[in-house]
């Protein structure tokens, strides 16, 4: 069965102040959506929300992915479910080298009784990091300590290219890097699009989007999907800004749940 | 039996054997002890009558049932590892067989030593059979780096000390395997108490390991361990000491090790405090030649209702002497761990450096761990830094974690093992290390 992924009418909170004010976003397996939107319009709320970051709480709405209710899982059973969340901000940990912690997450995935045997994943792992060309030195480092911003996000990708989920979620995957290292990463997001698997691509620069072509763009402002079209909506956006936009639809301040 | 009957039996069988100069001097004299180890015990259970018990930092320790001391009881010597309680085979591993002590209660009961190591002088033995055969040596080291009237502890130890361990590595003899002893104790009315005699001569090398464990058939009353290491590092000389305590919840473990290190000798210690009842250990250097360095890496799960106080410390006395301390612990239940890690840089010690490190990682809200880095410094042209925290697993890590798919159990897992592996990472002897990787998952799963 080819990757249904579908958000109706989502709401998320954080603190008591509502961020995502009724998200539709109907994904599906072959398809690269971008959203866009300039910073605090609630995009990155909307990866964390659909994640099941603790700190948002979904207050109405559905997500399924493939008929199953992700809202009803755990963050851990999501990502088993087979969403990935290649995040802006990886968390670092001390003492866990990066080859015990993709195995770890491989073998989750895999589940009981099915792991991964090391030599193969070895295999895999150094295979894939030559891709992105990470010197494999980076497997026994410990998770993202003392990793530039860069090599944070090629990290993200390795992971995803590991774990090979049904839905990923790329949030500001471009920010930090530069161009060779954004081919690097649009290569390798490149390569994993199939007919089984979705794309959602969270970015306010177009840059990320020369490399990778999406097939459907949306502008998220005020904690909603404001405008949606195809790729040259993007190529606007980056020529003319947002204000076309904004005035379009009346609208002034277009963030949302600031101070 | 109702319940209460059945906790009065366990009191009852608690035997504390009072403590003083005839009845130390008697035990000395019936196991045919040296006169001069008959008169230090003698001496040392007189002041032990009126010495008070040791204060560490924030922790009341003569709230302890410190009495249940228990017989001294020999048991009867085996010939081979192959005869030991199965519990404890597997703690020692077939190459060191070679190398090998066994104290069972209050004795040893195993004791052998390659042939060519006996070649080249090396002694390795218990410490009451050193103290007949080799009267010199010891009775010029004996409670010399421990004093035994320092408090009531080091004087009962002294009083009552048993079995043991004694070390000498002549001049400029390496000793390549770890020299290996087992300190059981399977009968909680015997007196446990070791004491481990080891000097390493003008630039020789040694390792030493040991397993404090204990091998109770069924429940038992209170009892005590009570250890004292005296190392002696002679100039240019190495000693890597390695100690895994983990002895059942009924057992107090009171362990004081000290370190004398003279002229350019280095000192390593490895202590994995593992141990389920309440723990006193305190791990002193004292860095008196000049350049001479050491090393301590402390290890520690705190569960239960147990009480730990931990503490290292390095005293600088020697120019461009260095120390390095790290400890790390994590905190389950309702543990309290007091962490105290002690610098002190004498007057005249130009250019000492002494670092240290406490990190604490609660998983309870209610377990308590303090961590208090100390630093004494009197003399100006020095380095010292020192760092400590207590914290607890971050969310963002495990949220992370299982972003990937990766239960919260597992990513608990993994974050606190990622705490302690930057410490038994570079535990140098690898046996050790993976003895302790077992007892560190054992001690986290329970």
């Amino acid at each position: 069965m080819s990757t249904q992924f579908s958000i109706n009418g989502l709401k998320a909170t954080i603190e008591g102040k509502e961020i995502l004010k009724g998200i539709n976003l109907n994904i599906k397996g072959g398809e690269i959506h971008a959203i866009m939107g300039p910073n605090g319009t609630g995009k990155s709320t909307l990866a964390s929300a659909l994640m099941g970051h603790p700190k948002y709480e979904v207050t109405e709405g559905t997500v399924l992915l493939n008929d199953e209710d992700l809202l009803e899982m755990g963050v851990d059973e999501r990502a088993r479910a087979g969403l990935f969340l290649a995040m802006q901000y990886p968390s670092e940990i001390t003492g866990v080298t990066n080859s015990d912690f993709l195995r770890s997450a491989i073998n989750a995935r895999r589940g009981e009784g099915n792991e991964l045997s090391l030599i193969k994943f070895i295999r895999q792992m150094e295979g894939k990091m030559k891709e992105l060309e990470m010197n494999t030195e980076f497997a026994h480092r410990y998770l993202n300590e003392g990793f530039s911003g860069g090599e944070k996000k090629r990290n993200e990708i390795l992971q995803m290219m590991l774990l090979d989920p049904k839905i990923v979620i790329l949030d500001e995957i471009d920010s930090g890097l530069d161009i060779d290292a954004l081919k690097i990463v649009a290569a390798g997001v490149n390569s994993m699009r199939s007919e089984e698997r979705g794309f959602l691509i969270i970015t306010h620069y177009q840059r990320l989007l020369n490399y990778i072509t999406p097939d459907f763009v949306h502008v998220m402002m005020q904690g909603r999907i404001v405008k949606s079209g195809g790729p040259e909506l993007a190529e606007r956006l980056e020529n003319e800004g947002y204000d076309w936009v904004k005035e379009e639809l009346g609208i002034v301040d277009e963030t949302v749940g600031q101070v | 039996m109702s319940e209460e009957g059945s906790n009065g039996k366990i009191m009852s069988t608690q035997i504390t054997t009072p403590i003083n100069r005839s009845s130390a001097e008697a035990l000395s004299k019936n196991k045919q002890e040296p006169e001069w180890l008959t008169a230090l015990r003698a001496e040392a259970a007189e002041a032990a009558e009126t010495l008070e018990w040791p204060k560490p930092e924030k922790m009341r320790i003569d709230r302890w049932e410190l009495g249940a001391l228990g017989q001294y009881k020999q048991n009867d010597a085996i010939s081979s590892s192959d005869q030991l309680p199965e519990s404890v085979r597997g703690l020692v591993p077939a190459e060191a067989s070679a190398n090998l002590l066994v104290q069972r209660n209050s004795s040893v009961v195993l004791k052998q030593l390659a042939a060519e190591l006996q070649s080249k002088g090396v002694i390795f033995t218990d410490l009451e059979t050193a103290a007949r055969d080799h009267a010199e040596l010891v009775q010029k080291y004996l409670f010399t780096a421990i004093r035994k009237d320092e408090n009531k502890l080091t004087a009962l130890h002294a009083a009552l000390w048993n079995g043991g361990v004694f070390i000498y590595v002549p001049k400029n003899v390496e000793v390549e395997l770890p020299l290996q002893a087992l300190l059981f104790s399977d009968d909680a009315e015997a007196t446990f108490a070791p004491h481990i005699l080891l000097i390493a001569d003008n630039h020789s090398r040694v390792t030493y390991v040991d397993h404090v464990v204990s091998a109770f058939e069924a429940e038992t009353g209170p009892s005590i361990h009570q250890a004292m290491v005296e190392v002696f590092v002679k100039a240019g000389a190495q000693v890597q000491f390695a100690s895994v305590h983990h002895m059942a919840d009924s057992v107090i473990d009171m362990t004081i090790r000290r370190a004398v290190v003279e002229n350019d000798g280095r000192m390593e210690w490895v202590i994995g405090d593992l141990h389920d009842g309440n723990i006193l250990s305190d791990t002193l250097t004292i860095l008196n030649g000049s350049g001479s360095t050491s090393d301590a890496k402390v290890i520690s799960i705190g569960g239960a209702s147990q009480k730990m106080s931990l503490t290292t410390q390095a005293v600088h006395v020697g120019r461009s002497t260095e120390s390095t301390m790290v400890t790390r612990a994590v905190m389950k239940d309702q543990a309290t761990a007091i962490i105290n890690g002690i610098t002190k840089i004498e007057k005249g010690a130009t250019k000492a450096n002494g670092e240290q490190t406490e990190k604490v990682l609660m998983l309870s809200p209610k377990a308590r761990g303090d961590a208090n880095p100390i630093l004494l410094i009197d003399e100006d042209d020095v380095k010292a830094g020192h760092a400590a925290s207590v914290g607890q697993v971050n969310a963002e890590q495990i949220y992370y974690l299982m972003s990937r798919g990766i239960s919260k159990q597992d990513a608990e897992r993994l974050i606190i093992h990622g705490f302690l592996a930057p410490v038994v990472s570079e535990i140098p002897i690898e046996s050790v290390r993976e003895q302790l990787q077992k007892l560190l998952e054992r001690k986290l799963g329970s």
